[in-house]
């Protein structure tokens, strides 16, 4: 589903991503791990598409199709779905209309009639119900005046109304207590298939307790240095970030 | 809620879609202006002899005046003898049904999307049709009858209501007011009137459609809305011109009276043709909007959408004589291009325990400047007045100009008037955040500038707020990228 090769990445003369190497599979769930600083949330944004960068260089292949050359709204009709680190307030935007305005633009997007108003209603409330989201938070503004549990569940929420085929998941267990973790975790579980996949980004062991990965890849200094199974994210966990240093699979 | 993907999906369609020209035979008079011409209008519209004198008076004044030049504006000179001061779509001389009206005219207005023909409205909305300077239709004058209500064009208040027009006629903007209201006294030729009696709730909302249609003309409406003691109205009004090189000047009047215990409520969506993408053409709107709240609890509205026009100078305005009285003002006003917008309110306070509030929401895009200029005016005997004024605006891009000019004058201790204003961008975050939504970036935009003046549209009746969420999409097109 996703292929990157030797992608490079600088942002202001400093080089981010260093010759990265990904392969993402559908029905897989892969985790990305390692210290702040060390490319994450730039993976997540070159993917989406966030034009920041001055040189990005290498290859993604997306379903076949080359990302570099595709707008960032296209990437996302196509079933690329980013769980923001940080999501952004829309003063006066209801998340119902955010997600009736997006859905049509996808479904538009793949030659499909849009839901009728009804549709889009009773499919609303499913997906609410899906991520546990409550009545009250789907009719306020988009992320305005939410905690920060309650913009990570309504990132969770979107994800479910746009049903991707690939998602990204940038830091979602960052400032949330045990119960939402769990609550977004499971939406997440719900969502799996073995047609999508998904990627998480933490630098945490404790999400990967809630979503299982197939996959741990530890992104250090630019490049993914080592690769293992969910074991990895245990190991990490025990022994630090330091202990990479020696342990990886690659010169660094 | 409003389908705001409908709304968005017809943004990408045209800069200006109502620019057309219609073919209808039109009388006009030659250029130009004199106390001739003012009595040729008088005479045309079959006036009595006070409503000359009061023309006559006001021209006088108005030669004596200067054009305003305390607005953030910048007005290239006027030439007023260049401007044909009446123009009318040629008709028999009287309409008795819609038959009688010239199709082309019907045509213009179907285009437009307003029906003159009362079976087709299903909103129920009584339309006065004003194009050029002349009011050519007025619906459900007969309905609305019933309830002893008065809604027609203002030479027919002329004719048929002289007493009300009378005692009225310039009691809350007095031909003294200012030089583009002066100006209007002299020489308005048709408008709306509309007269709610006591304890009416009108049952229907009430609306005038302006459309300036031949060229060289100036468009100078007079509308009147009085409103007695304990009884309701709301009322719209819409504007559109074709588009052309050359400026068109549009100076109107609109005054309101709310009796004890009555509510007008006032919306305007005004889309006058805005010039093109380097400056040329458009409408020079200069406009005095005034309400007074004459009785005590009584209640006076407006809100205003402004998408359109060159230029815009306007500021509706409340003066609070009545206890306990309370004024509104409600404004979006989009900017782009080289658009140039002065446009806030007035409250002035005079009552005990007058409330009012302001929320107006800039938009300025392109090259445009948009200001904000809003008084609040407490008087001594003010006790317990109290005024909110919010002020926000919002920049695209970064070659428009925002600007706030607030004026506070309190003369009661016991007054509290508040005043927030912000200055925000469409942020970067905003927008990649909607792409990766599958927006694209003009409906992005839209969707944000919409939310953003949501607080405004709120205000409006349901068939307008649609309406002016499309023309917010739609005047910012282009404007990032």
């Amino acid at each position: 589903m996703l292929e990157i090769k030797d992608l490079h990445v600088s942002i202001q003369g400093k080089e981010i991503l260093k010759g990265l190497n990904l392969s993402v599979k559908p029905g897989e769930v892969h985790a990305i791990m390692g210290p702040n600083g060390t490319g994450k949330s730039t993976l997540a944004n070159v993917i989406t598409g966030r034009d920041i960068y001055d040189n990005i260089s290498g290859e993604i292949i997306y379903k076949g199709k080359d990302l570099m050359e595709m707008a960032i709204e296209d990437r996302a009709r196509e079933g690329i779905f980013l769980s923001f680190q940080y999501p952004v307030e829309i003063p006066g935007v209801s998340i119902t209309n955010f997600m009736r305005a997006a859905l049509d633009e996808i479904y538009l997007y793949k030659g499909k009639k849009p839901l009728s108003g009804g549709e889009f209603l009773k499919y609303f409330n499913e997906k609410k119900q899906l991520v546990e989201m409550t009545a009250n938070l789907a009719n306020r503004s988009v992320n305005e005046g939410f905690s920060g549990g309650e913009k990570k569940k309504n990132e969770i929420f979107q994800m479910a109304m746009l049903n991707p085929d690939l998602a990204i998941l940038d830091e979602t267990d960052s400032g949330l207590d045990i119960d939402a973790l769990r609550i977004v975790a499971n939406g997440v579980n719900k969502l799996r298939t073995s047609e999508n996949a998904t990627i998480v980004i933490t630098h945490y062991q404790r999400l990967l307790d809630y979503i299982v990965p197939d996959f741990v890849h530890v992104l250090y200094g630019g490049k993914i240095v080592k690769t293992g199974g969910k074991e990895l994210a245990f190991e990490l966990e025990e022994k630090g970030y330091e202990w990479i240093k020696d342990h990886a699979d690659i010169e660094l | 809620m409003s389908d705001s993907n409908q709304i968005l999906d017809e943004v990408t369609q045209s800069d200006y879609k109502y620019g057309f020209v219609s073919n209808i035979e039109t009388e006009t008079i030659e250029k130009g202006l004199n106390e001739d011409v003012v009595r040729l209008i008088s005479m045309k519209k079959n006036e009595p002899e006070w409503l000359l004198e009061y023309r006559l008076k006001a021209f006088r004044k108005w030669q004596q005046m200067e054009m305003p030049d305390w607005a953030h504006l910048k007005i290239p000179s006027i030439d007023f003898q260049d401007i044909i001061y009446y123009a009318a779509p040629k008709k028999k001389e009287t309409l008795n049904s819609l038959e009688e009206v010239d199709p082309e005219l019907i045509d213009t207005f179907n285009k437009l999307g307003i029906s003159l023909e009362e079976q087709k409205r299903l909103t129920g909305v009584a339309v006065d049709a004003v194009i050029d300077s002349v009011s050519v239709k007025t619906t459900f004058t007969a309905t609305l009858a019933k309830y002893g209500i008065i809604f027609c064009s203002f030479s027919e208040a002329v004719q048929e209501h002289p007493e009300l027009v009378r005692k009225y006629l310039g009691s809350v903007v007095p031909y003294t007011d200012n030089y583009f209201g002066a100006l209007n006294s002299a020489v308005f030729s048709d408008g709306s009137f509309c007269y709610i009696p006591k304890g009416v709730r009108c049952p229907m909302e009430l609306s005038t459609y302006f459309r300036i249609n031949a060229a060289n003309t100036g468009q100078f409406e007079r509308t009147l809305i009085v409103a007695d003691e304990g009884s309701y109205v709301s009322y719209l009004e819409g504007c559109t011109a074709p588009q052309r090189d050359e400026n068109q000047l549009h100076a109107a009047i609109v005054e309101i009276i709310a009796h004890k215990d009555a509510e007008v409520k006032y919306s305007t969506v005004q889309n006058w043709y805005p010039g093109d993408k380097e400056g040329r053409g458009g409408i020079y709107n200069f406009v005095t909007k005034r309400g007074l709240c004459e009785g005590a609890n009584s209640k006076i509205s407006w809100t205003q959408v402004e998408t359109g026009s060159a230029i815009t100078w306007k500021y509706p305005s409340c003066v609070l004589k009545g206890d306990n009285s309370v004024g509104e003002f409600y404004s979006v006003a989009v900017t782009n291009n080289f658009q140039q917008a002065d446009t806030g309110s007035k409250m002035i306070h005079l009552g005990k325990n007058t409330r009012s509030t302001i929320v107006s929401k800039g938009i300025s895009a392109g090259r445009s400047h948009n200001s904000y200029r809003g008084q609040v005016k407490i008087n001594k005997n003010a006790t317990g007045a109290r005024n909110f004024s919010q002020c926000d605006s919002l920049l695209l891009g970064d070659r428009c100009g925002a600007h706030t000019f607030p004026y506070i004058d309190t003369k009661n201790a016991s007054a509290i008037v508040e005043h927030e204003a912000t200055t925000s961008r469409i942020s970067d975050d905003q927008l990649f955040y909607c792409q990766q939504r599958g927006l694209d970036t003009e409906k992005s935009i839209g969707l944000i500038v919409n939310g953003y003046a949501r607080e405004v549209l709120n205000q409006l009746p349901m068939e307008f707020a649609v309406e002016a969420q499309k023309l917010l999409a739609i005047s910012l097109e282009g404007s990032v990228g």
